[in-house]
């Protein structure tokens, strides 16, 4: 269970994010929506420790993640896949991928991921020695989300997976997401695509200049009237 | 044919020296995009270890090459006392201020060494007692051979720590993209931290080289060098490992040919104007690349 209270956040003078909860149950997905500059990557980076939070707690299980460095978060079954998919460009798939169990020491359990983060992605695997900076938007996409899975996660951190790609690619990543769930995959997902996002999820919040609006189960949300003419365009 | 093979071992000499030097800027800027001027005065500090140490050897009845070892330590402890005391801190305060802060240290450096061995230009008794090797009719200097063998093995040792270890993986992943390393569990300062001291260990080498071949050092060793040094990064575009050897072995060798058969007056005109060339056919570098883009 990751549980975030009363978290605030600040760039400077700015208050990014004003006494933001939010709890994300083992096996749920819970997702993140709201408009641009609302706040939702800000939440992402505070939980993984990229952003320094002013205030507020970030509880994962029994470990408050706000007192632990950026770097160690990965190897408490934790992962993030940013925006804008942050892949090596000039690493090939396989050394990305490679990169993603960095944290893992044990050489045969990072091979056995490999191999089911291929099964996953076949594509990834015919271009396993292409440079990813190469891959066109969609692969980059499912070469941060196959990384991100070689660190074996108990929770994954998605922020904006659809952004930039074609309505198929939305829908492939959108059946990936729900793959992963099946499997038994806690995930966090930040989208702008409210539609797709609430879809899919089991509780949503809507975040608004920094702080939750609205907290709900996802499909009472896509039935609420201000969220549809907020955020779903109808 | 003699002067041809002496030259090209020299000149293979030098490109050796001004690569390790070299590789010391690139895996600095290409980590924290910073031009660490310091870099140079690294391989003074070993120069002048070395002249201390060698003859410290000789006289405990240590062989004397065993002298390195000390100028490796020397200079990875200065190297990293700069990137902890001056550079860490501003961090993040933009290039200028980075840059500001390395012409600084290198000041610093230069001027530490102004004090405490004056403008004298000392010279480094030598490490190596080896013969001239010779093949047929060609003799050529053993210690150049070797100096030149050991950069060459150093650089081939590089770039498979680069390639094969864990450590060489996560500092290539660094100046790819920060935020990835720290996500896939790279502790990010702690690279900077090694990328400093593996490059200021390089600069040691260096200096062993350099001081097998030059003899003679003074305080303002590490400028000249540094710039040349500099001068072969930017050749083989600057942030890339290989591009750097390259870059430091063709400069070393166009120097030293210019100046055997061109105009040995003009071999750093000739040399810089080269320079000026590749960069307007290739801005980036011989093996630079412009960085792809991240749709």
């Amino acid at each position: 269970m990751l549980k975030v209270s009363n978290l605030n956040v600040h760039y400077g003078v700015i208050h990014a994010i004003n006494d933001v909860t939010i709890e994300v149950p083992d096996g749920q997905i819970v997702t993140l929506i709201g408009a641009n500059g609302a706040g939702k990557t800000t939440i992402l980076h505070t939980i993984t420790g990229l952003k320094k939070a002013t205030d507020g707690s970030v509880l994962w299980n029994d470990t408050e993640l706000t007192k632990v460095p950026a770097h160690k978060i990965v190897t408490l079954g934790m992962a993030h896949v940013p925006e804008g998919r942050h892949v090596f460009a000039n690493m090939t798939v396989q050394e990305n991928l490679e990169m993603g169990a960095f944290a893992g020491k044990n050489k045969e359990e990072n091979a056995a991921m490999l191999k089911e983060v291929y099964e996953r992605f076949p594509r990834l695997k015919e271009r396993y020695r292409q440079y990813a900076g190469t891959l066109s938007g969609g692969e980059q996409q499912m070469l941060a989300v196959g990384r991100a899975l070689m660190s074996r996660p108990k929770i994954l951190l998605m922020d904006e997976p659809s952004m930039g790609l074609s309505p198929i690619l939305v829908q492939e990543i959108f059946d990936i997401i729900k793959e992963l769930h099946k499997q038994g995959l806690t995930i966090l997902l930040v989208e702008q695509n409210a539609r797709m996002a609430l879809s899919v999820a089991d509780t949503g919040y809507v975040l608004e200049t920094g702080h939750i609006k609205m907290k709900d189960d996802a499909k009472a949300l896509l039935e609420n009237d201000e969220v549809r003419r907020a955020y779903l365009g109808v | 044919m003699l002067l041809f093979l002496q030259s090209l071992a020299n000149g293979l000499n030098l490109g050796s020296i001004y690569a390790l030097t070299a590789l010391g800027y690139t895996m600095v800027y290409g980590i924290i995009r910073m031009l660490n001027f310091a870099h140079g005065d690294f391989i003074m500090v070993g120069g002048f270890t070395l002249f201390y140490t060698v003859p410290l050897m000789d006289s405990l009845g240590i062989p004397k090459p065993f002298a390195i070892i000390i100028a490796v330590i020397v200079c990875v402890t200065v190297g990293v006392a700069t990137e902890q005391i001056a550079y860490k801190p501003v961090r993040g305060h933009g290039s200028m201020t980075a840059l500001i802060t390395a012409l600084g240290m290198s000041l610093i450096l230069e001027n530490l060494a102004l004090v405490l061995f004056g403008t004298t230009p000392r010279n480094v008794a030598a490490m190596f007692d080896l013969p001239n090797i010779t093949f047929g009719s060609i003799s050529l200097p053993g210690k150049t051979l070797l100096t030149l063998g050991i950069g060459i093995v150093t650089m081939v040792l590089l770039m498979i720590f680069v390639q094969k270890t864990s450590i060489g993986k996560s500092m290539r992943a660094v100046p790819e993209d920060r935020t990835a390393s720290t996500l896939v569990g790279i502790n990010v300062d702690r690279v900077i931290t090694i990328t400093f001291a593996i490059g200021s260990g390089l600069a040691a080498i260096a200096s062993m080289m350099y001081v097998t071949s030059y003899v003679s050092i003074k305080n303002e060793l590490g400028i000249a060098l540094g710039l040349k040094a500099f001068v072969a990064a930017i050749l083989g575009g600057i942030g890339s490992i290989p591009g750097a050897m390259i870059g430091g072995l063709l400069l070393g060798l166009i120097e030293i040919f210019v100046k055997v058969y061109l105009f040995p007056a003009w071999y750093e005109a000739i040399t810089y104007g080269l320079l000026i060339v590749v960069l307007l056919v290739r801005p980036a570098g011989l093996l630079g690349r412009k960085d792809n883009e991240k749709v």
